[in-house]
């Protein structure tokens, strides 16, 4: 393996390891945090099962963010479609063969970066457009959603420009999940691409990309309208 | 801005003599540009050291105030959920931008809900986060200076708490959290606001928001008493202190004192003698309201509570209704289990507690109460979802039962009824402009402008259907309306209690 190769490889594990602790420890402290009341924001479920639906219906179409400004719902929403179809897609780089069940995307094959880009650059110009989003607009905003264009870009050139070594690209990256790393396909768009995921993964537990872990913990939505009948208690009070 | 000094941060904005015009009723609601600093100098007056100490509170900002302050903000992160996912979560989406009614009223930006939240959410990155702690600004992470504490001070005692952002935010961040929040901060380190915490002193002192006494309480009532007789020629009693009653009855201390407030509480009246509901008012449970929680310190609002726990105990009463308060409500129904509860002695076949609205409505469909709807043949009435009922309560079994059993029971007692537009009412609902604390005299201009989206849906219904009434179920919103509907040019008359109008068409002595 030359010193390229190591050095890629080293830095992936590295920046693998600070996202899966990072997100984890997060998620834990999310878990851990007590909720001293019942916050729920009403009109809402009475019954847990229906908690859970409420939040699979935020997660699943972004329900409050539809009636509440169509034209984000509408950048967000694509934009998060493309990442879900690019990330089904990459799956195929972990496992060999291929399931069968990932078949449905090669429909999408063509499309999925683009659906995933697109969105990118609308959503960017809608920060700059009106005043609101340009006010509350901070760089880090900014930087993420550059940083994701990069790869998107990145991740289209390998696929219809550059035709990168995609055999080559697989082996490598199941050395390294397997843990018996290989030497990296030296291609220049591929290191770019790669390079810039494992930035994006280790800036992720310490950035706004925490709302796809915290979505799950917010109070107003995964409580249950139950005070009444259920009485929820504080675990820090003071007996009195 | 310039950097400013402590005593300019405590010292309270010059009196004006003008108040600001009010933006025109064309009944419509607008998304104004910005104007940066529109409305910084709104400010409330900050509590005086004496008021601060009864609280249990520093008299006044104390000098290491910014690791004090950095010290309360790491233990409540530790406390509340809430605060902690609602700190990281943002992405800045910008949908609640356009929801908050004072940004609609004063065109501030700091008035947008994210952007009010970054004022605490910068600090936060500054001394909680890796990102903040590395990469300072770069990062939106800022050192929490004298200047930052006044951003606080002015935009945090600008937001009502009415959770309309968390209703349009794609993860539910609850602004409000975050605003009570940062007023426990800024109590913990001596920077308190007179009216609210005055108001909690006075209910630690002598039980209730207004301070009256037991014999100001026992005079309010007889003359209601009296006035009830004079009108009606039926002697409707308002017992106080009566032990073994079937109803404790608390409401807001405002119902026996102030204007259109006191109507309501003959309506209560009236309804409890009709069904012949043994009831009782407490002398010492005479406050329904709690603003412990505009202050988003948890001790203070289960002192408050306790008093109603207490009253428990020595009346035993078998029912526990809360009279028209709609912060009050929103703690009575999300929090009283959890801060005096468990509710054990209270008949289990019954809500605990119970809202006055249901309870009425209940009467009525049981054919309890012989009903005129004539009485109120001179109204054309609307219902304003007072905020905090609308998003933060819920009434009768099923969701959203918040907004039908109020215009269900409005229906009952008047001949014509319409909604204001769709878009403003129900969980949608505008906050009046006054609550979380905001409802003193110093902001006026502020409340009126926080007013604005109400006033041009309620507007809307006037120039259409000729509404002349609002009814409402909240003690701060009847204040507020009938303080601000005269600067709009409504009259004052428009604004009063469903129980008011319940009052008036009940029927008395029909059934005994
Ligand atoms: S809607 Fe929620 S996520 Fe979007 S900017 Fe407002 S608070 Fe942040
Ligand atoms: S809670 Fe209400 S007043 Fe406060 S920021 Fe949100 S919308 Fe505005
Ligand atoms: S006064 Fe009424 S509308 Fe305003 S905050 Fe209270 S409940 Fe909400």
């Amino acid at each position: 393996m030359n010193v390229i190769s190591l050095f890629y490889t080293a830095f992936a594990y590295v920046a693998i390891a600070i996202f899966l602790v990072g997100f984890l420890s997060r998620i834990i402290k999310y878990a851990k945090t007590p909720s001293p009341l019942n916050i729920t924001l009403t009109p809402g479920p009475t019954t847990r099962a229906g908690a859970v639906y409420r939040v699979v219906q935020e997660v699943g179409v972004f329900k409050s963010l539809f009636y509440s400004n169509r034209i984000i719902w509408l950048g967000g929403y694509i934009m998060h479609l493309g990442l879900a179809l690019v990330l089904i897609k990459h799956l195929r780089f972990f496992f060999t063969p291929a399931p069968a069940s990932l078949a449905w995307i090669t429909t999408f094959e063509a499309y999925a970066g683009f659906i995933f880009f697109v969105p990118l650059i609308f959503l960017f110009l809608l920060r700059l457009i009106t005043d609101r989003t340009f006010y509350i607009s901070l760089l880090t905003d900014y930087i993420i959603l550059v940083l994701l264009m990069l790869i998107a870009a990145t991740g289209i050139l390998t696929k219809y420009y550059v035709r990168t070594d995609i055999i080559g690209v697989k082996e490598y990256i199941m050395g390294i999940v397997s843990f018996s790393p290989t030497a990296m396909p030296m291609d220049i768009i591929f290191i770019t691409h790669f390079t810039l995921v494992m930035l994006l993964l280790i800036y992720f537990p310490f950035s706004k990309l925490m709302h796809a872990g915290g979505i799950f913990f917010s109070p107003t939505r995964t409580q249950v309208d139950e005070p009444r009948e259920v009485r929820h208690v504080n675990p820090w009070a003071v007996k009195g | 801005m310039a950097d400013i000094t402590k005593e300019q941060l405590i010292t309270s904005a010059p009196k004006k003599k003008e108040r600001e015009p009010v933006p025109k009723l064309t009944g419509k609601i607008k998304t104004p540009k910005i104007v940066t600093g529109a409305a910084s100098h709104y400010k409330c007056h900050v509590a005086k050291p004496e008021v601060q100490e009864k609280l249990g509170f520093p008299g006044e900002l104390v000098d290491n105030w910014q690791e004090a302050a950095i010290r309360r903000m790491g233990e409540l992160l530790e406390k509340y959920k809430s605060l902690q996912v609602y700190m990281d979560i943002c992405v800045r989406c910008g949908a609640c931008t356009d929801k908050c009614q004072f940004f609609l009223g004063t065109k501030d930006p700091k008035n947008m809900p994210v952007a009010r939240a970054e004022l605490f959410r910068k600090v936060y990155r500054r001394y909680f986060t890796r990102e903040g702690k590395i990469f300072g600004k770069v990062a939106g992470a800022v050192d929490f200076d004298l200047e930052l504490l006044a951003e606080w001070y002015t935009y945090f005692h600008q937001c009502s708490q009415c959770r309309r952002c968390s209703l349009y935010c794609p993860y539910g961040i609850d602004t409000a959290e975050i605003s009570m929040a940062a007023r426990e901060i800024m109590d913990s380190i001596g920077l308190g606001q007179k009216y609210v915490n005055e108001i909690i002193g006075k209910v630690y002192e002598i039980g209730n928001n207004l301070g009256m006494s037991g014999p100001a309480l026992q005079n309010a009532i007889e003359f209601v008493e009296e006035e009830i007789e004079e009108d009606t020629g039926i002697p409707v009693k308002l017992p106080m202190d009566v032990e073994d009653a079937e109803v404790l009855l608390v409401t807001p201390s405002a119902d026996f004192f102030a204007s259109p407030h006191i109507e309501s509480l003959v309506g209560y009246a009236k309804v409890f003698h009709q069904a012949g509901i043994s009831w009782t008012l407490s002398s010492t449970a005479s406050e329904a309201g709690n603003f412990g929680m505009f202050i988003g310190n948890y001790n203070a609002m289960q002192k408050i509570a306790s008093r109603i726990k207490d009253a428990i105990y020595e009346l035993r009463p078998k029912r526990l209704i809360v009279g028209e308060c709609g912060h009050a409500w929103r703690v009575a129904y999300q929090f009283w289990n959890t801060l005096i509860g468990p509710f054990d002695t209270l008949n289990p076949k019954y809500p605990r507690p119970q809202h006055i609205c249901e309870f009425t409505n209940d009467l009525i469909d049981k054919g309890a109460l012989e009903i005129d709807k004539s009485a109120n043949d001179e109204f054309v009435v609307t219902f304003h979802d007072s905020c905090n009922v609308a998003r933060a309560t819920r009434m009768g079994d099923k969701p959203g039962g918040q907004f039908d059993i109020p215009r269900e029971l409005i229906k009952k007692v008047v001949n014509k009824y319409v909604d204001m537009p769709a878009e403003t009412i129900r969980e949608k609902t505008f906050c009046c402009g006054s609550g979380g604390g905001l409802l003193t005299d110093e902001i006026v201009d502020l409340r009126a402008k926080g007013a604005m989206p109400r006033m041009q849906a309620l507007h809307s219904v006037m120039e259409t259907h000729g509404v002349n009434f609002m009814a409402l179920i909240c003690a701060i919103c009847k204040a507020q309306f009938t303080k601000i509907m005269p600067m709009y040019g409504v009259p004052m008359e428009t604004a009063g209690g469903i129980h008011q109008l319940v009052g008036r068409a009940l029927v008395l002595g029909a059934k005994e």
